[in-house]
Protein backbone atom coordinates (compact mmCIF):
# COMPACT_ATOMS: atom_id res chain seq x y z
CA UNK A 1 0.00 0.00 0.00
CA UNK A 2 2.67 2.47 1.07
CA UNK A 3 4.89 1.24 -1.72
CA UNK A 4 2.21 1.91 -4.27
CA UNK A 5 1.70 5.42 -2.94
CA UNK A 6 5.39 6.24 -3.33
CA UNK A 7 5.49 4.76 -6.79
CA UNK A 8 2.71 7.10 -7.85
CA UNK A 9 4.22 10.13 -6.16
CA UNK A 10 7.86 9.42 -6.74
CA UNK A 11 8.69 13.11 -7.23
CA UNK A 12 7.54 13.70 -3.68
CA UNK A 13 9.61 10.73 -2.53
CA UNK A 14 12.74 12.09 -4.19
CA UNK A 15 11.99 15.56 -2.81
CA UNK A 16 11.65 14.55 0.83
CA UNK A 17 14.61 12.20 0.75
CA UNK A 18 16.95 14.76 -0.77
CA UNK A 19 19.57 15.86 1.78
CA UNK A 20 19.60 19.48 0.68
CA UNK A 21 15.81 19.68 0.90
CA UNK A 22 15.79 18.08 4.36
CA UNK A 23 18.51 20.42 5.60
CA UNK A 24 16.96 23.58 4.14
CA UNK A 25 13.41 22.70 5.08
CA UNK A 26 14.34 21.91 8.69
CA UNK A 27 15.95 25.30 9.18
CA UNK A 28 13.11 27.07 7.40
CA UNK A 29 10.49 25.33 9.53
CA UNK A 30 12.41 26.24 12.70
CA UNK A 31 12.39 29.90 11.66
CA UNK A 32 8.67 29.72 10.86
CA UNK A 33 7.99 28.12 14.25
CA UNK A 34 10.00 30.89 15.86
CA UNK A 35 7.83 33.47 14.10
CA UNK A 36 4.60 31.71 15.08
CA UNK A 37 5.32 30.70 18.66
CA UNK A 38 8.10 33.16 19.52
CA UNK A 39 5.74 35.85 20.84
CA UNK A 40 4.31 33.29 23.30
CA UNK A 41 7.77 32.56 24.68
CA UNK A 42 8.44 36.11 25.69
CA UNK A 43 6.76 37.92 28.58
CA UNK A 44 7.47 41.36 27.09
CA UNK A 45 5.89 43.55 24.45
CA UNK A 46 8.15 44.62 21.61
CA UNK A 47 7.88 48.34 22.41
CA UNK A 48 7.93 48.28 26.22
CA UNK A 49 10.79 48.85 28.62
CA UNK A 50 11.77 45.28 29.42
CA UNK A 51 14.90 45.49 31.51
CA UNK A 52 18.19 47.24 31.98
CA UNK A 53 19.28 48.88 28.72
CA UNK A 54 22.54 47.88 27.09
CA UNK A 55 22.56 44.32 28.51
CA UNK A 56 24.10 41.50 26.43
CA UNK A 57 22.26 38.20 25.71
CA UNK A 58 21.37 36.44 28.95
CA UNK A 59 18.78 34.00 30.26
CA UNK A 60 16.30 36.82 30.86
CA UNK A 61 16.93 38.53 27.54
CA UNK A 62 17.90 35.88 25.01
CA UNK A 63 19.12 38.39 22.40
CA UNK A 64 19.94 41.12 24.94
CA UNK A 65 18.32 44.55 25.19
CA UNK A 66 18.85 47.71 23.22
CA UNK A 67 19.68 51.22 24.30
CA UNK A 68 16.06 51.93 25.27
CA UNK A 69 15.83 48.75 27.34
CA UNK A 70 13.60 46.95 24.82
CA UNK A 71 13.99 43.19 24.47
CA UNK A 72 15.70 42.36 21.15
CA UNK A 73 14.32 38.79 21.07
CA UNK A 74 10.76 40.08 21.32
CA UNK A 75 11.38 42.67 18.62
CA UNK A 76 12.98 40.04 16.36
CA UNK A 77 10.18 37.48 16.59
CA UNK A 78 7.46 40.10 16.03
CA UNK A 79 9.50 41.63 13.19
CA UNK A 80 10.02 38.21 11.65
CA UNK A 81 6.24 37.79 11.47
CA UNK A 82 5.72 41.01 9.57
CA UNK A 83 8.61 40.38 7.20
CA UNK A 84 7.51 36.81 6.48
CA UNK A 85 3.91 37.83 5.83
CA UNK A 86 4.89 40.70 3.51
CA UNK A 87 7.37 38.45 1.70
CA UNK A 88 4.83 35.65 1.36
CA UNK A 89 2.01 37.86 0.02
CA UNK A 90 4.32 39.79 -2.30
CA UNK A 91 5.99 36.60 -3.53
CA UNK A 92 2.60 35.03 -4.23
CA UNK A 93 1.30 38.08 -6.09
CA UNK A 94 4.51 38.34 -8.13
CA UNK A 95 4.42 34.63 -9.01
CA UNK A 96 0.76 34.74 -10.06
CA UNK A 97 1.20 37.86 -12.23
CA UNK A 98 4.41 36.48 -13.71
CA UNK A 99 2.83 33.12 -14.55
CA UNK A 100 -0.38 34.56 -16.01
CA UNK A 101 1.45 37.08 -18.19
CA UNK A 102 4.11 34.57 -19.20
CA UNK A 103 1.70 31.76 -19.97
CA UNK A 104 -0.64 33.94 -22.05
CA UNK A 105 2.21 35.61 -23.94
CA UNK A 106 3.83 32.25 -24.61
CA UNK A 107 0.62 30.56 -25.65
CA UNK A 108 -0.23 33.32 -28.12
CA UNK A 109 3.46 33.69 -29.02
CA UNK A 110 4.12 35.86 -32.05
CA UNK A 111 0.77 37.65 -31.97
CA UNK A 112 -0.13 41.26 -31.15
CA UNK A 113 -1.25 40.15 -27.74
CA UNK A 114 2.16 38.68 -27.02
CA UNK A 115 3.87 41.81 -28.32
CA UNK A 116 1.83 44.09 -26.05
CA UNK A 117 2.35 41.95 -22.96
CA UNK A 118 6.07 41.72 -23.57
CA UNK A 119 6.42 45.48 -24.17
CA UNK A 120 4.74 46.05 -20.83
CA UNK A 121 7.04 43.54 -19.18
CA UNK A 122 10.10 45.13 -20.74
CA UNK A 123 9.06 48.53 -19.41
CA UNK A 124 8.88 47.07 -15.91
CA UNK A 125 12.22 45.32 -16.33
CA UNK A 126 14.15 48.54 -17.03
CA UNK A 127 12.58 50.52 -14.18
CA UNK A 128 15.19 50.76 -11.41
CA UNK A 129 13.54 48.73 -8.69
CA UNK A 130 14.79 50.54 -5.61
CA UNK A 131 14.08 54.02 -7.00
CA UNK A 132 10.49 53.10 -7.85
CA UNK A 133 10.01 51.48 -4.48
CA UNK A 134 11.31 54.58 -2.68
CA UNK A 135 9.07 56.92 -4.70
CA UNK A 136 6.01 54.73 -4.27
CA UNK A 137 6.62 54.27 -0.57
CA UNK A 138 7.28 57.95 0.01
CA UNK A 139 4.11 58.88 -1.86
CA UNK A 140 1.92 56.71 0.36
CA UNK A 141 1.92 58.19 3.82
CA UNK A 142 0.20 55.30 5.55
CA UNK A 143 1.58 51.91 4.63
CA UNK A 144 0.13 48.66 5.90
CA UNK A 145 1.26 45.10 5.20
CA UNK A 146 -0.93 44.78 2.08
CA UNK A 147 0.28 48.04 0.54
CA UNK A 148 3.87 47.02 1.23
CA UNK A 149 3.31 43.68 -0.47
CA UNK A 150 1.84 45.26 -3.59
CA UNK A 151 4.68 47.78 -3.81
CA UNK A 152 7.29 45.04 -3.55
CA UNK A 153 5.57 42.66 -5.96
CA UNK A 154 5.14 45.40 -8.60
CA UNK A 155 8.79 45.11 -9.57
CA UNK A 156 9.31 41.43 -8.81
CA UNK A 157 7.17 39.78 -11.50
CA UNK A 158 8.73 40.76 -14.87
CA UNK A 159 11.68 38.34 -14.90
CA UNK A 160 9.37 35.46 -14.08
CA UNK A 161 6.93 36.49 -16.82
CA UNK A 162 9.73 36.48 -19.37
CA UNK A 163 11.07 33.15 -18.21
CA UNK A 164 7.63 31.49 -18.17
CA UNK A 165 6.86 32.87 -21.64
CA UNK A 166 10.09 31.47 -23.03
CA UNK A 167 9.38 28.09 -21.44
CA UNK A 168 5.83 27.98 -22.76
CA UNK A 169 6.99 28.92 -26.24
CA UNK A 170 9.52 26.15 -26.37
CA UNK A 171 7.23 23.56 -24.78
CA UNK A 172 4.36 24.39 -27.12
CA UNK A 173 6.43 23.28 -30.09
CA UNK A 174 7.89 20.15 -28.53
CA UNK A 175 7.35 16.95 -30.43
CA UNK A 176 5.88 15.26 -27.37
CA UNK A 177 3.13 17.86 -27.39
CA UNK A 178 2.59 16.98 -31.05
CA UNK A 179 2.53 13.29 -30.19
CA UNK A 180 -0.10 13.91 -27.53
CA UNK A 181 -2.08 15.90 -30.08
CA UNK A 182 -2.04 13.12 -32.65
CA UNK A 183 -2.91 10.70 -29.86
CA UNK A 184 -6.12 12.76 -29.52
CA UNK A 185 -5.41 13.69 -25.93
CA UNK A 186 -7.79 16.29 -24.54
CA UNK A 187 -6.39 19.81 -24.41
CA UNK A 188 -6.57 20.16 -20.60
CA UNK A 189 -4.61 16.92 -20.26
CA UNK A 190 -1.95 18.14 -22.70
CA UNK A 191 -1.67 21.40 -20.80
CA UNK A 192 -1.44 19.56 -17.51
CA UNK A 193 0.82 16.66 -18.39
CA UNK A 194 2.96 18.05 -21.17
CA UNK A 195 3.20 21.77 -20.54
CA UNK A 196 2.41 22.57 -16.91
CA UNK A 197 4.11 19.57 -15.36
CA UNK A 198 7.25 20.25 -17.32
CA UNK A 199 7.11 23.74 -15.92
CA UNK A 200 5.80 22.93 -12.45
CA UNK A 201 9.15 22.43 -10.80
CA UNK A 202 10.38 25.58 -12.45
CA UNK A 203 7.42 27.62 -11.22
CA UNK A 204 7.62 26.11 -7.76
CA UNK A 205 11.28 26.96 -7.51
CA UNK A 206 10.67 30.41 -8.92
CA UNK A 207 8.13 30.85 -6.18
CA UNK A 208 10.77 30.11 -3.58
CA UNK A 209 13.14 32.55 -5.26
CA UNK A 210 10.38 35.16 -5.46
CA UNK A 211 9.67 34.67 -1.77
CA UNK A 212 13.38 35.19 -1.04
CA UNK A 213 13.60 38.21 -3.32
CA UNK A 214 10.51 39.93 -1.99
CA UNK A 215 11.57 39.32 1.58
CA UNK A 216 14.95 40.93 0.90
CA UNK A 217 13.29 43.83 -0.92
CA UNK A 218 10.95 44.31 2.02
CA UNK A 219 13.79 44.37 4.52
CA UNK A 220 15.67 46.74 2.25
CA UNK A 221 12.75 49.18 2.26
CA UNK A 222 12.23 48.83 5.99
CA UNK A 223 15.91 49.46 6.54
CA UNK A 224 15.59 52.71 4.62
CA UNK A 225 12.67 53.68 6.84
CA UNK A 226 10.08 53.01 4.15
CA UNK A 227 8.52 49.97 5.75
CA UNK A 228 5.06 49.67 7.33
CA UNK A 229 4.27 52.83 9.22
CA UNK A 230 2.98 50.93 12.23
CA UNK A 231 4.48 48.02 14.13
CA UNK A 232 7.88 46.41 13.98
CA UNK A 233 9.83 44.53 11.36
CA UNK A 234 13.26 42.96 10.92
CA UNK A 235 14.46 45.83 8.75
CA UNK A 236 13.25 48.38 11.28
CA UNK A 237 15.15 46.65 14.10
CA UNK A 238 18.31 46.78 12.00
CA UNK A 239 17.68 50.40 11.00
CA UNK A 240 17.34 51.44 14.62
CA UNK A 241 20.50 49.54 15.49
CA UNK A 242 22.41 51.48 12.84
CA UNK A 243 20.84 54.79 13.80
CA UNK A 244 21.91 54.32 17.41
CA UNK A 245 25.43 53.25 16.42
CA UNK A 246 24.84 49.84 18.03
CA UNK A 247 27.95 48.20 16.59
CA UNK A 248 30.26 51.05 17.58
CA UNK A 249 28.81 50.99 21.08
CA UNK A 250 29.46 47.27 21.35
CA UNK A 251 25.79 46.19 21.18
CA UNK A 252 26.41 43.69 18.32
CA UNK A 253 23.38 41.63 19.35
CA UNK A 254 20.98 44.43 18.43
CA UNK A 255 21.73 44.53 14.69
CA UNK A 256 23.62 41.32 13.92
CA UNK A 257 21.22 38.71 15.34
CA UNK A 258 18.13 39.81 13.33
CA UNK A 259 20.29 40.07 10.19
CA UNK A 260 21.76 36.64 10.83
CA UNK A 261 18.30 35.06 11.15
CA UNK A 262 17.26 36.57 7.83
CA UNK A 263 20.45 35.35 6.15
CA UNK A 264 20.10 31.84 7.53
CA UNK A 265 16.45 31.64 6.43
CA UNK A 266 17.19 32.79 2.88
CA UNK A 267 20.17 30.44 2.60
CA UNK A 268 17.98 27.57 3.80
CA UNK A 269 15.44 28.35 1.08
CA UNK A 270 18.19 28.31 -1.55
CA UNK A 271 19.14 24.86 -0.32
CA UNK A 272 15.53 23.72 -0.71
CA UNK A 273 15.54 25.25 -4.18
CA UNK A 274 18.61 23.42 -5.47
CA UNK A 275 17.54 20.19 -3.77
CA UNK A 276 14.12 20.29 -5.42
CA UNK A 277 15.73 20.89 -8.79
CA UNK A 278 17.45 17.52 -8.48
CA UNK A 279 14.28 15.86 -7.20
CA UNK A 280 11.99 17.10 -9.95
CA UNK A 281 14.34 16.47 -12.84
CA UNK A 282 14.81 12.74 -13.45
CA UNK A 283 18.00 13.49 -15.35
CA UNK A 284 19.66 14.92 -12.23
CA UNK A 285 18.67 11.99 -10.04
CA UNK A 286 21.29 9.51 -9.04
CA UNK A 287 20.17 6.12 -10.21
CA UNK B 1 -13.84 13.73 -57.38
CA UNK B 2 -14.01 9.99 -58.00
CA UNK B 3 -10.26 10.02 -58.44
CA UNK B 4 -9.85 11.58 -55.02
CA UNK B 5 -12.00 8.95 -53.37
CA UNK B 6 -9.88 6.23 -54.86
CA UNK B 7 -6.76 7.75 -53.43
CA UNK B 8 -6.43 7.46 -49.70
CA UNK B 9 -4.96 10.91 -49.59
CA UNK B 10 -4.72 13.75 -52.07
CA UNK B 11 -2.75 16.92 -51.67
CA UNK B 12 -3.69 19.83 -53.92
CA UNK B 13 -1.68 23.04 -54.42
CA UNK B 14 -0.49 22.98 -50.83
CA UNK B 15 1.51 25.99 -49.61
CA UNK B 16 2.79 27.02 -46.22
CA UNK B 17 4.37 30.35 -45.41
CA UNK B 18 5.74 30.94 -41.93
CA UNK B 19 5.56 34.44 -40.55
CA UNK B 20 7.67 35.64 -37.67
CA UNK B 21 7.44 38.95 -35.85
CA UNK B 22 4.63 41.48 -35.83
CA UNK B 23 6.11 44.88 -36.58
CA UNK B 24 8.50 43.80 -39.32
CA UNK B 25 7.31 40.34 -40.25
CA UNK B 26 9.68 37.98 -41.98
CA UNK B 27 8.22 35.41 -44.31
CA UNK B 28 9.66 31.97 -44.88
CA UNK B 29 8.17 29.91 -47.66
CA UNK B 30 8.37 26.30 -46.52
CA UNK B 31 6.09 24.59 -49.00
CA UNK B 32 4.93 26.00 -52.33
CA UNK B 33 2.22 24.66 -54.59
CA UNK B 34 2.69 20.95 -53.91
CA UNK B 35 0.24 18.36 -55.25
CA UNK B 36 0.37 14.58 -55.07
CA UNK B 37 -1.78 11.50 -54.44
CA UNK B 38 -1.32 8.51 -52.23
CA UNK B 39 -2.85 5.23 -53.28
CA UNK B 40 -3.81 2.65 -50.67
CA UNK B 41 -1.07 0.18 -49.81
CA UNK B 42 1.80 2.11 -51.32
CA UNK B 43 4.96 3.57 -49.92
CA UNK B 44 5.75 7.00 -51.20
CA UNK B 45 9.02 8.66 -50.34
CA UNK B 46 9.47 12.36 -49.92
CA UNK B 47 13.09 13.16 -50.70
CA UNK B 48 14.91 16.43 -50.34
CA UNK B 49 17.63 18.32 -48.52
CA UNK B 50 17.23 19.89 -45.08
CA UNK B 51 14.85 22.81 -45.22
CA UNK B 52 13.19 21.67 -48.43
CA UNK B 53 9.79 21.43 -46.70
CA UNK B 54 9.50 17.66 -46.20
CA UNK B 55 8.74 17.77 -42.49
CA UNK B 56 6.32 20.66 -42.99
CA UNK B 57 4.25 18.59 -45.40
CA UNK B 58 4.11 15.83 -42.80
CA UNK B 59 2.93 18.26 -40.13
CA UNK B 60 0.33 19.73 -42.47
CA UNK B 61 -1.12 16.30 -43.15
CA UNK B 62 -1.18 15.57 -39.42
CA UNK B 63 -3.08 18.83 -38.88
CA UNK B 64 -0.42 20.10 -36.50
CA UNK B 65 -0.10 23.32 -38.50
CA UNK B 66 -2.54 25.01 -40.85
CA UNK B 67 -1.82 25.39 -44.56
CA UNK B 68 -1.52 28.91 -45.98
CA UNK B 69 -3.37 27.74 -49.07
CA UNK B 70 -4.28 24.53 -50.82
CA UNK B 71 -6.22 21.49 -49.72
CA UNK B 72 -5.55 18.06 -48.31
CA UNK B 73 -8.20 15.38 -48.87
CA UNK B 74 -8.39 12.19 -46.84
CA UNK B 75 -10.61 9.69 -48.65
CA UNK B 76 -12.19 12.57 -50.53
CA UNK B 77 -12.85 14.65 -47.47
CA UNK B 78 -11.19 18.02 -46.97
CA UNK B 79 -9.30 17.66 -43.69
CA UNK B 80 -9.68 21.35 -42.93
CA UNK B 81 -13.35 20.64 -42.33
CA UNK B 82 -12.48 18.25 -39.51
CA UNK B 83 -12.95 20.48 -36.49
CA UNK B 84 -15.21 18.44 -34.28
CA UNK B 85 -13.43 16.51 -31.52
CA UNK B 86 -14.87 13.12 -32.44
CA UNK B 87 -14.14 13.54 -36.12
CA UNK B 88 -10.58 14.53 -35.30
CA UNK B 89 -10.25 11.42 -33.16
CA UNK B 90 -11.44 9.27 -36.04
CA UNK B 91 -8.93 10.99 -38.30
CA UNK B 92 -6.03 10.38 -35.95
CA UNK B 93 -7.13 6.79 -35.50
CA UNK B 94 -6.36 6.31 -39.19
CA UNK B 95 -3.62 8.87 -39.91
CA UNK B 96 -0.57 8.73 -37.71
CA UNK B 97 2.97 10.00 -37.66
CA UNK B 98 6.40 9.28 -36.28
CA UNK B 99 8.50 12.36 -35.69
CA UNK B 100 12.07 13.03 -36.56
CA UNK B 101 13.69 13.32 -33.15
CA UNK B 102 12.86 10.39 -30.86
CA UNK B 103 14.33 12.13 -27.80
CA UNK B 104 11.99 15.10 -28.24
CA UNK B 105 8.96 12.91 -28.86
CA UNK B 106 8.89 11.56 -25.32
CA UNK B 107 7.80 13.70 -22.41
CA UNK B 108 10.86 13.39 -20.13
CA UNK B 109 8.75 13.31 -16.96
CA UNK B 110 6.87 10.15 -17.84
CA UNK B 111 7.84 6.55 -18.38
CA UNK B 112 7.90 5.41 -22.00
CA UNK B 113 4.76 3.30 -21.49
CA UNK B 114 2.81 6.54 -21.64
CA UNK B 115 2.79 6.51 -25.46
CA UNK B 116 0.79 3.26 -25.35
CA UNK B 117 -1.42 4.38 -22.47
CA UNK B 118 -2.37 7.52 -24.37
CA UNK B 119 -3.70 5.70 -27.40
CA UNK B 120 -5.52 3.17 -25.24
CA UNK B 121 -7.11 6.01 -23.28
CA UNK B 122 -8.24 8.07 -26.24
CA UNK B 123 -9.06 5.56 -28.95
CA UNK B 124 -10.91 3.09 -26.78
CA UNK B 125 -9.05 -0.08 -27.72
CA UNK B 126 -9.86 -3.28 -25.92
CA UNK B 127 -7.78 -3.22 -22.74
CA UNK B 128 -8.14 -6.89 -21.85
CA UNK B 129 -5.21 -7.96 -24.02
CA UNK B 130 -3.31 -4.69 -23.80
CA UNK B 131 -0.13 -6.09 -22.28
CA UNK B 132 -0.05 -9.00 -24.68
CA UNK B 133 -0.41 -6.79 -27.73
CA UNK B 134 2.20 -4.33 -26.55
CA UNK B 135 4.66 -7.18 -25.96
CA UNK B 136 3.90 -8.51 -29.42
CA UNK B 137 4.55 -5.21 -31.24
CA UNK B 138 7.69 -4.63 -29.20
CA UNK B 139 9.00 -7.99 -30.27
CA UNK B 140 8.11 -7.12 -33.86
CA UNK B 141 10.50 -4.20 -33.72
CA UNK B 142 13.20 -6.21 -31.99
CA UNK B 143 12.79 -4.78 -28.51
CA UNK B 144 12.84 -6.74 -25.27
CA UNK B 145 9.67 -5.66 -23.41
CA UNK B 146 11.15 -6.27 -19.96
CA UNK B 147 14.10 -4.03 -20.74
CA UNK B 148 12.16 -1.15 -22.26
CA UNK B 149 8.80 -0.85 -20.54
CA UNK B 150 8.83 1.08 -17.27
CA UNK B 151 11.93 3.04 -18.20
CA UNK B 152 12.30 6.78 -18.51
CA UNK B 153 13.14 8.13 -21.98
CA UNK B 154 16.63 9.24 -20.92
CA UNK B 155 17.45 5.67 -19.91
CA UNK B 156 16.97 4.38 -23.46
CA UNK B 157 18.92 5.00 -26.64
CA UNK B 158 17.67 6.95 -29.63
CA UNK B 159 17.25 3.75 -31.61
CA UNK B 160 15.20 2.11 -28.86
CA UNK B 161 12.95 5.16 -28.57
CA UNK B 162 12.46 5.25 -32.31
CA UNK B 163 11.48 1.59 -32.32
CA UNK B 164 9.02 2.25 -29.50
CA UNK B 165 7.37 4.85 -31.71
CA UNK B 166 7.24 2.41 -34.59
CA UNK B 167 5.68 -0.13 -32.24
CA UNK B 168 3.08 2.45 -31.27
CA UNK B 169 2.18 2.97 -34.92
CA UNK B 170 2.01 -0.81 -35.45
CA UNK B 171 -0.35 -1.17 -32.53
CA UNK B 172 -2.77 1.18 -34.24
CA UNK B 173 -4.31 -0.08 -37.40
CA UNK B 174 -3.68 3.01 -39.54
CA UNK B 175 -4.39 3.92 -43.17
CA UNK B 176 -1.64 6.48 -43.55
CA UNK B 177 1.61 6.60 -41.64
CA UNK B 178 3.88 9.60 -41.93
CA UNK B 179 7.37 8.41 -41.13
CA UNK B 180 9.74 11.35 -40.74
CA UNK B 181 13.35 10.15 -40.96
CA UNK B 182 12.00 6.95 -39.51
CA UNK B 183 15.09 4.84 -39.16
CA UNK B 184 17.72 7.55 -38.93
CA UNK B 185 18.79 6.41 -35.47
CA UNK B 186 18.78 2.68 -36.08
CA UNK B 187 21.86 0.64 -36.79
CA UNK B 188 22.23 -0.99 -40.17
CA UNK B 189 21.12 -4.45 -39.05
CA UNK B 190 17.88 -3.32 -37.45
CA UNK B 191 17.12 -0.97 -40.32
CA UNK B 192 16.45 -3.65 -42.87
CA UNK B 193 14.24 -5.50 -40.40
CA UNK B 194 12.09 -2.43 -39.76
CA UNK B 195 11.92 -1.56 -43.45
CA UNK B 196 10.83 -5.06 -44.35
CA UNK B 197 8.24 -4.90 -41.61
CA UNK B 198 6.85 -1.70 -43.12
CA UNK B 199 6.67 -3.22 -46.58
CA UNK B 200 4.96 -6.30 -45.16
CA UNK B 201 2.37 -4.14 -43.40
CA UNK B 202 1.56 -2.15 -46.50
CA UNK B 203 1.07 -5.37 -48.44
CA UNK B 204 -0.95 -7.16 -45.76
CA UNK B 205 -3.07 -4.40 -44.31
CA UNK B 206 -3.13 -1.91 -47.15
CA UNK B 207 -1.44 0.78 -45.07
CA UNK B 208 0.11 3.69 -46.98
CA UNK B 209 3.36 5.21 -45.83
CA UNK B 210 4.79 8.64 -46.54
CA UNK B 211 8.44 8.01 -46.04
CA UNK B 212 10.23 11.30 -45.46
CA UNK B 213 13.95 10.92 -45.95
CA UNK B 214 17.12 12.48 -47.27
CA UNK B 215 18.63 9.09 -47.94
CA UNK B 216 18.24 8.20 -51.60
CA UNK B 217 19.19 4.57 -51.13
CA UNK B 218 16.43 4.08 -48.59
CA UNK B 219 13.97 5.79 -50.90
CA UNK B 220 14.80 3.40 -53.68
CA UNK B 221 14.79 0.35 -51.45
CA UNK B 222 11.37 0.92 -50.02
CA UNK B 223 9.16 3.16 -52.09
CA UNK B 224 6.81 2.64 -55.01
CA UNK B 225 6.68 6.31 -55.81
CA UNK B 226 9.03 9.17 -55.10
CA UNK B 227 8.61 12.87 -54.67
CA UNK B 228 11.70 15.05 -54.96
CA UNK B 229 11.48 18.35 -53.11
CA UNK B 230 13.68 21.37 -53.71
CA UNK B 231 13.23 24.67 -51.89
CA UNK B 232 9.63 23.95 -50.94
CA UNK B 233 8.60 22.87 -54.43
CA UNK B 234 7.94 19.45 -55.82
CA UNK B 235 10.39 19.23 -58.72
CA UNK B 236 9.97 15.65 -59.83
CA UNK B 237 7.49 12.95 -58.96
CA UNK B 238 6.28 9.58 -60.09
CA UNK B 239 7.41 6.00 -60.31
CA UNK B 240 10.55 5.48 -58.22
CA UNK B 241 12.32 3.37 -60.85
CA UNK B 242 11.73 5.90 -63.59
CA UNK B 243 12.98 8.80 -61.54
CA UNK B 244 16.07 6.95 -60.37
CA UNK B 245 16.90 5.65 -63.81
CA UNK B 246 16.24 8.73 -65.85
CA UNK B 247 16.07 11.88 -63.77
CA UNK B 248 15.08 15.00 -65.72
CA UNK B 249 15.25 17.91 -63.34
CA UNK B 250 18.79 19.26 -62.78
CA UNK B 251 18.38 19.15 -59.01
CA UNK B 252 17.41 15.49 -59.08
CA UNK B 253 20.39 14.75 -61.30
CA UNK B 254 22.72 16.51 -58.88
CA UNK B 255 21.16 14.60 -56.00
CA UNK B 256 21.89 11.24 -57.59
CA UNK B 257 25.42 12.27 -58.51
CA UNK B 258 26.23 13.24 -54.95
CA UNK B 259 25.45 9.89 -53.35
CA UNK B 260 28.64 8.28 -52.11
CA UNK B 261 28.93 4.76 -53.38
CA UNK B 262 30.26 1.83 -51.44
CA UNK B 263 33.72 0.98 -52.71
CA UNK B 264 34.40 4.46 -54.03
CA UNK B 265 36.75 6.88 -52.24
CA UNK B 266 36.39 10.62 -52.47
CA UNK B 267 38.00 12.26 -55.46
CA UNK B 268 39.89 15.53 -54.89
CA UNK B 269 39.40 16.44 -58.56
CA UNK B 270 35.65 16.41 -58.25
CA UNK B 271 34.18 19.69 -57.13
CA UNK B 272 30.78 20.36 -55.68
CA UNK B 273 29.42 23.84 -56.14
CA UNK B 274 26.04 24.61 -54.62
CA UNK B 275 25.88 27.77 -56.76
CA UNK B 276 26.16 25.62 -59.85
CA UNK B 277 22.95 23.79 -58.93
CA UNK B 278 21.05 27.04 -58.48
CA UNK B 279 22.32 28.25 -61.87
CA UNK B 280 21.48 24.97 -63.57
CA UNK B 281 17.97 25.00 -62.14
CA UNK B 282 17.41 28.62 -63.25
CA UNK B 283 18.62 27.83 -66.74
CA UNK B 284 16.44 24.73 -66.88
CA UNK B 285 13.38 26.78 -65.96
CA UNK B 286 14.25 29.42 -68.59
CA UNK B 287 14.73 26.87 -71.35
CA UNK B 288 11.41 25.22 -70.65
CA UNK B 289 9.44 28.40 -69.94
CA UNK B 290 5.68 27.94 -70.10
CA UNK B 291 5.70 24.18 -69.63
CA UNK B 292 4.98 24.18 -65.90
CA UNK B 293 4.56 20.88 -64.07
CA UNK B 294 4.18 18.38 -66.86
CA UNK B 295 4.54 14.72 -67.67
CA UNK B 296 7.91 13.44 -68.83
CA UNK B 297 6.63 9.94 -69.35
CA UNK B 298 4.03 7.62 -67.96
CA UNK B 299 3.65 8.28 -64.22
CA UNK B 300 6.65 10.60 -64.23
CA UNK B 301 6.18 14.33 -63.74
CA UNK B 302 8.72 17.12 -63.75
CA UNK B 303 8.57 20.75 -62.80
CA UNK B 304 9.83 22.30 -66.04
CA UNK B 305 9.29 25.91 -65.15
CA UNK B 306 7.85 28.21 -62.51
CA UNK B 307 5.63 30.84 -64.07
Amino acid sequence: MAKEFWKKHENLYYAITNKKVIFGLTIFILVILLAIFGPMLTPYEYDEYAGAPYSPPSRQHLFGTNIMGQDVFTMTVYGLRTTLIVGLIAGTIATIIGCVVGFLAGYYGGSWFDEILMSLTNIFVVIPQLALLIILSAFLEVRGIMVMSIIVSATAWPWLARAVRAQTLSLRNQDYVNLSRISSLKVPRILREDIASNMFSYIFMSYILQFNGTMLATVQLEFLGLGPTKGISLGLVMQNAVNWNAIQLGMWWWGIIPGLILTVMITALYFVNTGLDAAFNPRLREM
Amino acid sequence: MSEQVQNVMSVRNLSKVFKSGVFKPKYTVAVQDVSFDIKPGTIISLIGESGSGKTTIGKLILKLIKPSSGKIYYKGKDIEEIRNKDELKEYYKKVQGIFQDPFATFNPLYRVDRIFDMIYDSFGYDKSNKEERIHQVLQDVNLVPERTLGKFPHQLSGGQLQRLLIARALLMDVDVLIADELISMLDASTRIGVLNLLVELTEKKGMSVIFITHDLNLGYYISDESLIMYKGRLVESGDTKKIYESPVHPYTKMLFNSVPEIGKRWDPEEEFLPEQVIKDVEEFYKENAGKGFAAAGENHYVLYSID
